[in-house]
């Protein structure tokens, strides 16, 4: 058995011209440059943001048009960054009711303190491709319409006040919040570390799960309490300065879903929550991300474990794109000793099977025979 | 004086605040209008790298960690020795050392005024002008229900 070592140098180098040619296409046609596709597919950045794990428009711009628009490529490329870069530390949590509010809808609320915001929403728009976009037509300026400052607290601060949902949710005094960036993954987890890998979930796959817990697999009634998208100032404790440092804002998409909740031996009937926080403008992952919070909590709540989106190790496990296309990939490298190896065994099993066949009828024969 | 000192430091922190929230084309921009002194020390970078950004479940509860964010920092020493710092999203270097510096001016009674007329108020003008249609933006599509009267009479 020969098996090749080395070789393919020369094809790996020319194949990744090759690449690059592609990428850039036809030359006559102008070269995308980076901030337009930060500003003209700001949502696709947005999930490479999200999903890449890292907040930085412009590197994801880069990330994309490096992977031809092969978007989980560009999340990898954005992962493989992020480890060239050190650490200065963990901000002070984000506050959601202070953000300066780009959209804001509930599903439970018709009128709310702040009210309804529909902002730059696909939503009841009729999906009709628009031939005047394809032509280069010119958009109006939006309309501007006088505001004056109004608080908007959360909905879930609202349904608090007659007690019938759920805190938000709290850990021990002296939990410190686990980072599956410094640790493994170790089940079954906290909801915290839970909720940071459903952040950086595959958009897709916790998509379908979210999905599968409305079609009756871990059914749990949601409705949307309130999404609201826009950007938060972001602060960090450093030891140089008596006070957090502002780093600037972040742009971010909340989603608060109420569930329905009989009630269980360890909790009353009440509305239940789950909860989603996404980088970027990312409507269905923070729906889906919520849809997921609130399934995998079915142990602490008391729920039967009946279906894949209340598994928690199933959903975490599976939920990381780059994780899973490293190791569905991996299975087009050479695995030529490998091969050998299986091949090598499967003709010797062969061999024994045919033994055993031939024998067996040459029994039959005799039997006969005699 | 220890009011003044925590007004001194919400000044401080509101400046870092509008510094960091502008572009660097800007701050660029401004500091060569006002004539600004762009010599200093560097003690430290600039120099990029990551800080991992905190939610709270719920939107109120415990801290989980959401995911990374690209920072800039630097530190600088004017001549006349005050220190000044910088942290910023993303990677703009040069944004990061003339934030340093802008904050070390600060520090300087004889600068603070040139830095506050010359950088920091039309920054932070901007700053506001930008949010202020943002908002007006959003509110013009903002829900105004009808309730329907059915006729009873």
């Amino acid at each position: 058995m020969y098996v090749a070592v080395k070789g393919g140098e020369a094809a790996i180098a020319n194949a990744h011209s090759l690449l690059a040619d592609r990428r850039r296409g036809d030359r006559s046609v102008p070269a995308l440059r980076l901030d337009q596709i930060v500003e003209q597919l700001a949502l696709g950045v947005d999930r490479v943001m999200s999903e890449g794990s890292l907040y930085d428009r412009e590197l994801a711009a880069l990330a994309i048009v490096q992977a031809r628009g092969d978007m989980i490529e560009a999340i990898f490329l954005v992962r493989a960054y992020r480890t060239t870069l050190p650490r200065f530390g963990y901000s002070r949590a984000i506050d959601t009711a202070n953000m300066l509010v780009e959209r804001r809808v509930s599903a439970t609320y018709k009128d709310l303190p702040g009210g309804q915001l529909l902002g730059p929403t696909f939503d009841y728009t009729h999906r009709l491709l628009d031939p005047e976009l394809a032509a280069g037509a010119e958009v109006a300026e939006p309309l501007l319409r006088e505001s004056e400052a109004q608080a908007m607290p959360r909905v879930s601060a609202i349904l608090a006040r007659e007690g019938l949902i759920e805190p938000d949710g709290d850990m021990p005094q002296d939990h410190v919040p686990g980072d599956i960036t410094r640790e493994p993954l170790e089940f079954p987890m906290a909801r915290d570390i839970r909720l940071q890998a459903l952040s950086r979930g595959d958009e897709g796959f916790l998509l379908a799960l979210g999905y599968s817990t409305q079609r009756g697999y871990a059914r749990n009634h949601p409705f949307v309490g309130e999404i609201r998208i826009g950007e938060v100032e972001l602060e960090l404790d450093v030891p140089e300065l008596p006070f957090a440092v502002p780093l600037g804002t972040v742009r971010v998409t909340e989603c608060q879903m109420v569930n329905q909740f009989k009630g269980s031996a360890k909790a009353p009937p009440q509305f239940t929550r789950g909860y989603g926080l996404v980088f970027g403008q990312s409507e269905r992952k923070a729906m889906a991300m919520a849809l997921c919070d609130r399934a995998l909590r079915a142990k602490e709540l008391g729920e039967d474990v009946v279906a894949a989106a209340q598994d928690e190790e199933f959903v975490i496990s599976h939920s990381d794109n780059v994780q899973a296309t490293g190791f569905v990939e991996h299975l087009k490298l050479p695995h030529y000793v490998d091969f050998q190896a299986e091949l090598d065994l499967v003709r010797r099993m062969r061999a024994e099977y045919d033994a055993r066949e031939n024998a067996g009828k040459a029994e039959d024969k005799r039997e006969a025979a005699e | 004086m220890r009011g003044q000192e925590a007004r001194d430091q919400a000044e401080r922190k509101a400046a870092m605040a509008t510094l960091a929230q502008s572009s660097g084309d800007d701050i660029v921009r401004l500091w060569n209008e006002a004539g600004l002194p762009s010599d200093a020390e560097l003690l430290r970078g600039p120099e990029t790298g990551l800080v991992t950004l905190r939610g709270r479940i719920g939107g109120g509860g415990a801290p989980f960690n959401v995911g990374e964010a690209t920072v800039t920092r630097a530190t600088v020493r004017l001549p006349t020795g005050q220190v000044g710092h910088c942290y910023a999203l993303g990677r703009d270097k040069q944004k990061a050392r003339l934030a340093a510096i802008a904050d070390a001016l600060l520090q300087d009674p004889a600068r603070r005024n040139e830095v506050e007329t010359g950088l920091l108020a039309p920054l932070r003008s901007a700053l506001t002008k930008a949010h202020e249609k943002r908002r007006a933006e959003t509110a013009a599509t903002k829900v105004d229900f009808f309730t329907m009267v059915r006729g009873e009479d």
